[in-house]
C-alpha cells in the first residue's frame, strides 16, 4: 500500500517534473555550455575553452557585478525596514483593513513593470510632474530627480515592495502573541522584544522575504536603465548587451553564469535556514 | 509575616464599551498565601488577572503593591509575573535559555545565569542536562516546571497563574497540583492562582476567592467555603448540593427533631446537605432531620455510590454513601433519608445582586 502510494506520488510529480526540466533546468544548461565555447560563435559544436570567463575576469566586469549586488543589497536592507512596521501591521493590528492594503498591494502587479516605471520617469524627469510644477510656481527649475544611483534603488524598492512585505507578514504571523506578553510581563522592553522575541522567531519571514527581493533586484534591468540612464550598467544590462549589440555568446552566457552561481549561492545557503515547513504551518 | 497586605486591590473597576467586568472589587492579600481565584468563565477573573500583572488598566480604583501603587504601572516595570495558560515558552530558545531571559534582560553575566538556572531546574526536579534540551522535545508537564522556573528566574513579589494546568490531562494535573503547592512552600512566595476549577483551588490555596459577574461572593478557606458558602451560587459552585427551600423554620416533607427545629426555628433561607452527609437510615432508626422518597437511579463512583432520591411533589435529592453502605435493591425502592443537623447550613434569605 505504502509502496503504491509512493509510485503514485512520483506519478503525480511526473508532468511538473518534465516540464521544470524543460523549461527551467534545459536553459540553464544550455547557457552553462554556451559559456564554455569560444568566443563570438553561435554553435556548440566546437571544441569547449574557458576564454569567455577569462575575459569576464580580465575585462572590469566586477564592477556590474558589484553595483548589481550593492544595489540588490540597499533595497533590500531599505525595503526590510520600511516593510517591517507595515508587515507588522497587517499581521496583527490592521484586521480587516489588512486585506484592502493587500489587494492595493498586489493591484500594482497587473501593471507591467515597465509602464510603472515610466510612470515614475515623467513624474521625476526635468520637465515632468515634480519639477514642472516646481518651476511654474517658484520661476527656479532644476535638473530632475533621475539618473543616479539613489533613485535606481528607489525604483528597485518600488517595484519589489510586494516580495518583502507579503513574506514578512507571514513570518510575522507567526510569532505567538503570548510569548511577546510573557516578554513584557518579564521586564522586557519593547526594543528587547524586538530583538529577543520578534526578530528570531520571524527569522523565516525575514530570510524569505530578503532573499525573493535581493535575487530579483540583482538580476534587474529595467529600473537601470529607465530611471538610471547612464548613471551605472548593472550586470543583466551586461549580458543584454553581450548577447545582443556584442553578438558574443559565449561572453553573454559566461556572465550570466556568474550572477547565477552568486545568486544561486546565497539563495540556496538562505533557504537553507529558513524553515519553510513551519513557515507554511505544517509543524 | 508582616501586616501589611503584599497585594490591596481598591475599589478595582474595568468597564469594556458597554460592558462592565469587574464592579469595584477589593481585596487583600498576605505576604506568602497562596490565594485562589475561582469563577466560571466570563465572570471576569481573566480581566482581574490582566489588570493585577499590567496589561490592561482599570477604569477605576487602585492596585496597591505594599505601600506602592502599581495599576499604572506597566506589566515589564512591576515586580510580578505571571504563569501563561499556553506557558508562553520561548520556542526558539532552549530549556537554559527560556530560564535564564528574564535574567540576561537584567545583563547578569553568563555564569550566573547558568547557575541560577541549574539551580532553578534542581528546585523544580528537572535533570541538569535539560539545560539544553530544546522545549519541543520536553514533555507538557516539563514545559510547566520550565515556565515556572523562568517565573522564578525572575523573582517575583507575586506569582500569578492563569490556568496553567487546565490543558493538561487528569493525573498529570493532580500530581502538579500537589508539587505547585509543595512549591509555593518552599519558596515562601505570594501565589495568586486563577482557575476555573474548584477542585484545583481547593488542593492547593490557603484561601479560595469566588468570582460571579465581576465580584467576589466570597473570600474564605476552602474548608468554610465547603461548610458554609454565603449564596446558593457558591453552594452550587463548590460541588453537588441538596438546596431546600425553608420559610419560617420549615420545609416541606422534612421531619425536624428537637435540635434542628432549635437551630433553624422561625427561619428562612435555602438549607444545604451535602449529599456525603446524608445517609440511608435503617427501619425504625432516627435522625436530626430526615424524609422520605424513592431511589430513582443509582451511579457508581468509584469508592462511593450515588442516588438520586424523588421525592413527592419536590426537587429529587442526591445521596452519595461508601460502597459498603450501598443500599440493596436499586432503583425504585422506598428509603428513609436523614443527617445530623450539624452537617445543615442554613444559606440565609439572599439579598438581592446589585448587579443583576
Amino acid at each position: 500500500m505504502q509502496r503504491r502510494d509512493r509510485q503514485l506520488g512520483a506519478l503525480y510529480a511526473l508532468p511538473l517534473g518534465v516540464f521544470l526540466a524543460l523549461a527551467f533546468l534545459a536553459p540553464i544548461l544550455l547557457v552553462a555550455a554556451f559559456s564554455t565555447m569560444p568566443a563570438k560563435v553561435f554553435s556548440l559544436a566546437n571544441l569547449p575553452d574557458f576564454s569567455a570567463y577569462y575575459t569576464v575576469l580580465t575585462q572590469g566586469y566586477w564592477k556590474s557585478v558589484m553595483w548589481s549586488l550593492g544595489m540588490a543589497l540597499a533595497a533590500t536592507a531599505i525595503l526590510f525596514v520600511i516593510c517591517w512596521p507595515l508587515a507588522y501591521g497587517m499581521a496583527k493590528v490592521f484586521g480587516r483593513f489588512s486585506l484592502v492594503l493587500t489587494i492595493g498591494v498586489v493591484m500594482t502587479l497587473f501593471v507591467s513593470e515597465n509602464i510603472r516605471l515610466f510612470g515614475w520617469v515623467l513624474t521625476l524627469m526635468k520637465g515632468g510632474l515634480i519639477e514642472g510644477y516646481v518651476r511654474h510656481w517658484t520661476g527656479a527649475g532644476f535638473d530632475g530627480l533621475l539618473y543616479n544611483v539613489p533613485i535606481i534603488v528607489f525604483g528597485l524598492c518600488y517595484v519589489y515592495l510586494p516580495f518583502m512585505l507579503f513574506p514578512l507578514a507571514q513570518g510575522i504571523a507567526m510569532v505567538p502573541d503570548d510569548a511577546r506578553q510573557a516578554a513584557y510581563d518579564l521586564g522586557a522592553t519593547r526594543w528587547q522584544i524586538l530583538r529577543e522575541i520578534e526578530l528570531p522567531l520571524a527569522m523565516p519571514g525575514i530570510l524569505v522575504g530578503s532573499l525573493l527581493t535581493f535575487v530579483l533586484a540583482a538580476g534587474a534591468i529595467a529600473e537601470t536603465k529607465l530611471l538610471g540612464g547612464q548613471a551605472v550598467i548593472v550586470i543583466a544590462e551586461e549580458v543584454e548587451t553581450a548577447f545582443t549589440y556584442g553578438q558574443n555568446w559565449p561572453l553573454g552566457a559566461a556572465l550570466a553564469m556568474v550572477l547565477i552561481a552568486i545568486v544561486g549561492g546565497i539563495a540556496i545557503w538562505g533557504i537553507g535556514k529558513a524553515d519553510l515547513d513551519r513557515m507554511m504551518g505544517r509543524r | 509575616m508582616s501586616d501589611m497586605p503584599i497585594l490591596r486591590i481598591n475599589a478595582l473597576t474595568k468597564r469594556f464599551d458597554d460592558f462592565t467586568a469587574l464592579h469595584g472589587i477589593n481585596l487583600n492579600v498576605r505576604d506568602g498565601e497562596f490565594l485562589a481565584i475561582v469563577g466560571p468563565s466570563g465572570s471576569g477573573k481573566t480581566t482581574l488577572i490582566r489588570l493585577l500583572v499590567g496589561m490592561d488598566e482599570p477604569t477605576d480604583g487602585s492596585i496597591w503593591l505594599r505601600d506602592r501603587r502599581i495599576d499604572e504601572v506597566p506589566a515589564n516595570k512591576r515586580p510580578t509575573c505571571m504563569v501563561f495558560q499556553s506557558l508562553a515558552l520561548f520556542p526558539h530558545r532552549s530549556v537554559g535559555q527560556n530560564i535564564e531571559f528574564p535574567l540576561k534582560l537584567r545583563k547578569v553575566p553568563a555564569a550566573k545565569r547558568k547557575a541560577r538556572a541549574l539551580e532553578l531546574l534542581e528546585l523544580l526536579r528537572l535533570p541538569a542536562h535539560y539545560y539544553d534540551k530544546r522545549i519541543d522535545e520536553c514533555s507538557g508537564g516539563e514545559r510547566q516546571r520550565v515556565a515556572l522556573a523562568r517565573a522564578l528566574a525572575f523573582d517575583p513579589e507575586i506569582l500569578f497563574f492563569d490556568e496553567p494546568l487546565s490543558a493538561l490531562d487528569y493525573r498529570l494535573r493532580k500530581t502538579l497540583e500537589k508539587e505547585l503547592k509543595d512549591l509555593h512552600q518552599r519558596t515562601g512566595k505570594t501565589f495568586i492562582y486563577i482557575t476555573h476549577s474548584l477542585e484545583e483551588a481547593m488542593v492547593m490555596s490557603d484561601r479560595i476567592a469566588i468570582m460571579k459577574a465581576g465580584h467576589f461572593e466570597q473570600i474564605a478557606p476552602a474548608e468554610e467555603i465547603y461548610a458554609r458558602p454565603v449564596s446558593r451560587f457558591v453552594a452550587e459552585f463548590m460541588g453537588e448540593v441538596n438546596l431546600f427551600d425553608m420559610t419560617g423554620g420549615a420545609v416541606p416533607g422534612l421531619r425536624f427533631g428537637p435540635e434542628a427545629t432549635a437551630l433553624y426555628g422561625g427561619q428562612s433561607g435555602a438549607l444545604m446537605v451535602r449529599p456525603e452527609s446524608l445517609s440511608v437510615l435503617a427501619p425504625g432508626q432516627g435522625a436530626e432531620i430526615a424524609f422520605d422518597g424513592v431511589i430513582e437511579a443509582e451511579y457508581l463512583l468509584g469508592s462511593r455510590v450515588q442516588y438520586t432520591v424523588a421525592r413527592d411533589g419536590a426537587a429529587p435529592v442526591i445521596v452519595e454513601v461508601l460502597r459498603e453502605n450501598a443500599v440493596s435493591g436499586g432503583p425504585g425502592t422506598p428509603v428513609t433519608l436523614g443527617c445530623p443537623a450539624s452537617a445543615c447550613h442554613l444559606i440565609a434569605q439572599e439579598v438581592q445582586d446589585a448587579a443583576a
